[in-house]
């Protein structure tokens, strides 16, 4: 593992500050931010970041990769970028190569299922898709009498019912009907929608810790600008105290998912441990975005509730990721039931196993 | 960015996992030997010296001190391996555990060197036991309103006044109290304490037990009166003892033991729940384990922190408060789940019996080592409130 290019996280930072000022995109009610900031993106190669040089990315190591969505996160960038990330990793599992332009993955819900016959054809429908209707392709994991396929499928294949997550992003449904894909192949040993379940959950978690960090940061420095009864609020130890349990949220969800992030990248397989990591990142961020949320909404009185102020690009798109991917109860009754099989004296072994 | 809380995932060594193995192979054996039984967590009377004295022949008290005074000169990881398997078999640690974490430290850091060579290596030999002389009968929480006095006389102090909630006093050797050598000046209420080392079973002090809500005696008042402590026994600046103490408390409110202490009721839970639990218990253990993961990895990573030589104070308070808020609220939660456990379940009179005793230590986790509101104040201040 490369150790210091987080020139990734560097570049793509500075792009998030130039294009994807919160402010500025939450000012800008016609989405005109969009083309620009998704432009210099894919000019940086970022979208691609999973994909290797010889399939048409920019070969990023995976940790990079989750750095990246983190940053991502801190300011809550509503263009699928780590929806087009995850579908070419999973194409690049495949030895696909990535086309140029805006995807994301099928199916996004652990239930959801798509199958492929023997001719390739794709079908299935799939809700909460994050960003369907923007994408160009589709990368999407198959179940066929062989075992499990990746596919590349334009986006024009399927039918699209278009809807919106809590956050106001599209999250949509696809309806494959014996779509042709552009390619097909076999997935290899050990990636499965599993597989594809925990990659997205910790990439939404990543996500997740992100947009705690910049919630705290914004509520703090609200604290310290906002007078009444003639002091500043952050001296009342009430609200001091509500700051802390904001940044012990912020600080497990980060704690959580680089954890996972850092699991996956070093992992070998997802064995039992990755699980762990992943399952519990999605879980215990799921888990913070709501504390959290709750308490940045509580200290920015009224005005963190009206659509001009930016609170509600963090806490909205962080309650929405939950959903993505697997949501915290549908992961805590797999976890469970993944510690209850493994029997009771191999649950301290397991979450001490690193 | 405000604060940059960052708990980087750090990984435990590989040698980290050979010395667990070694540990969890000594504790099979103690527990074999009949030294303690893990499902009979801290119940009765938990001071066992053999066994302290065994654990200290492994090397495995004072383990990252210098070879010179009995220590090992192993990494802040190795040791957190060693307390987390002790704390998870719940190892009756008592007689050692806060010179190994506190006392010890302070001792490198301000005792003279004769004193030094002398307290040290018994510490490491699991021989002694040390108490903690800070809380009185009105000031716990605020510290530097403390007032039993010492007072200078030829050759050392007078001490005179009362501390109170002294864990293992009544068993202890030695301990490190802070009392009051002169007045907070008008400037800094925190001027005027001193931290000083108490050699215990002395004429002059007198130790009183005091029971607690667990049915256990842990506490004790212990009244000094024209006690004599030698000038030797001053540790560190007369009357700046504040800054000392205050970061002696990183080191109290990281470890795993601060999420640990009723850990011993998930088993128990996953244990009588079985291979095929409901969705609601299922989901119930799924939600609980994925919370003791996080605190896991942000305990092991301000470990790193320390191994490195920072001074993670706001880190560890955060670990602190969210350790002892989710110990505190564990056996309620496996109450909760338990409710439809089958009646013929097994281990299910073992998980009774193990949170009839969870539930009425819980009370305390939250003010044991400063309290939750405390934590947060020092939070806070880290994150520039106050
Ligand atoms: C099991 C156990 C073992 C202990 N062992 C030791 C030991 O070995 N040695 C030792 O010295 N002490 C020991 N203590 C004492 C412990 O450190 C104190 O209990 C603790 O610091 C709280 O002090 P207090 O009990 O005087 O409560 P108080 O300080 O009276 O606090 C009462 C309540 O008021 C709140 N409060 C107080 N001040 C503030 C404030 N400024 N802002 C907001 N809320 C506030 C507190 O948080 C608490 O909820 C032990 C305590 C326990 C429970």
């Amino acid at each position: 593992m490369a150790e210091s290019d987080n020139i990734v996280v560097e570049t793509a930072e500075k792009i998030f500050a130039d294009l994807a000022d919160p402010q500025t995109i939450n000012n800008d009610k016609k989405g005109s931010w969009q083309a620009p900031l998704w432009q210099a993106l894919s000019e940086a190669g970022l979208p691609l970041s999973w994909v290797p040089d010889d399939l048409g990315g920019s070969g990023a190591s995976l940790a990079d990769g989750f750095a990246l969505l983190n940053a991502a996160g801190r300011f809550a960038v509503a263009v699928p970028l780590a929806e087009t990330m995850l579908a070419g990793w999973l194409l690049a599992q495949a030895r696909i190569a990535s086309p140029e332009g805006e995807m994301t993955v099928v199916p996004a819900s652990p239930k959801d299922r798509i199958t492929v016959d023997a001719d390739g054809a794709l079908s299935g429908r799939c809700r909460g898709v994050p960003f369907a209707k923007a994408a160009k392709h589709f990368a999407v994991l198959a179940h066929g009498k062989d075992g499990v396929s990746i596919a590349l499928v334009d986006a024009s294949k399927g039918r699209i019912e278009s809807g919106l997550n809590v956050g106001y992003d599209h999250s949509d449904t696809v309806t494959l009907d014996k779509a042709q894909p552009v390619a097909v192949k076999a997935a290899p040993d050990g990636v499965d929608q599993t597989t594809l379940m925990l990659m997205g959950g910790v990439a939404r978690s990543l996500q997740i810790a992100g947009a705690l960090e910049s919630m705290l940061d914004i509520s703090v420095r609200y604290s310290n600008e906002r007078i009444a009864f003639e002091k500043k609020i952050s001296k009342f130890q009430a609200v001091q105290h509500n700051l802390a349990r904001l940044a012990g949220e912020s600080a497990a969800a980060l704690a959580a998912a680089t954890s996972a992030a850092d699991a996956i990248a070093n992992a070998k397989k997802f064995d039992d441990e990755v699980y762990l990591e992943a399952a519990a990142a999605k879980i215990r961020c799921a888990e913070a975005a709501e504390k959290g949320g709750g308490i940045a909404h509580q200290v920015h009185g009224a005005i963190g509730f009206t659509i001009e102020h930016i609170l509600h690009r963090y806490s909205l798109r962080a309650l929405a990721w939950r959903d993505d991917f697997g949501s915290e109860s549908y992961w805590a009754v797999e976890l469970g039931k993944l510690v209850a099989v493994r029997g009771a004296d191999q649950l301290w072994p397991l979450v001490a196993s690193r | 960015m405000t604060a940059a809380l960052r708990f980087d995932p750090i990984r435990l060594p590989e040698k980290c996992e050979q010395l667990r193995k070694e540990v969890r192979a000594f504790l099979a054996e103690e527990m074999a030997r009949g030294t303690f039984n893990p499902f009979k967590p801290n119940r009765e009377d938990t001071d066992v010296p053999e066994f302290c004295r065994r654990v200290g022949e492994r090397g495995w008290i004072g383990m990252t001190w210098p070879k010179k005074y009995g220590g090992q000169e192993r990494s802040f990881l190795e040791r957190y391996v060693v307390t987390e398997e002790m704390r998870v078999a719940n190892a009756p640690t008592r007689r050692f555990f806060v010179a190994d974490r506190q006392s010890g430290p302070v001792l490198l850091k301000y005792a003279p060197e004769h004193i030094k060579m002398d307290i040290l290596p018994r510490i490491c030999r699991g021989e002694i036991c040390f108490a903690i002389g800070m809380s009185e009968p009105n000031s716990g929480s605020d510290l530097f309103a403390a007032k039993t006095r010492a007072t200078k006389t030829d050759g050392g102090y007078l001490i005179n006044g009362t501390k109170i909630w002294t864990s293992s006093a009544h068993i202890a050797d030695y301990m490190i109290a802070i009392f009051r050598t002169s007045p907070p000046t008008k400037e800094n209420r925190r001027h005027g304490l001193t931290q000083f080392l108490v050699k215990m079973k002395q004429p002059g002090i007198k130790v009183n037990p005091i029971g607690q809500i667990t049915g256990q005696y842990e506490f004790n008042e212990v009244v000094f009166t024209d006690f004599f402590v030698p000038d030797d026994h001053v540790l560190g600046e007369v009357d700046g003892a504040w800054k000392q103490a205050t970061s002696e408390l990183a080191y109290e409110r990281s470890g795993p033991e601060r999420f640990l202490e009723t850990y011993y009721v998930l088993t128990e839970l996953v244990r009588a729940v079985g291979a095929n639990p409901d969705t609601r218990s299922a989901e119930g253990i799924g939600r609980l384990v994925a919370q003791l993961h996080t605190m896991r990895r942000m305990s092991v990573s301000v470990a790193g922190m320390l191994q490195a030589g920072k001074e993670p104070v706001v880190e560890a308070s955060i670990v602190k408060d969210i350790g002892t808020v989710w110990e505190q609220q564990l056996p309620h939660r496996v109450r909760d789940l338990a409710a439809f456990v089958e009646e013929t379940a097994s281990n299910r009179e073992t998980l009774e019996r193990q949170l009839d005793f969870a539930i009425k230590t819980a009370p305390k986790l939250t003010i044991q080592g400063g309290t939750t509101e405390v934590l947060r104040g020092i939070i806070a201040r880290g994150l520039g409130l106050r």
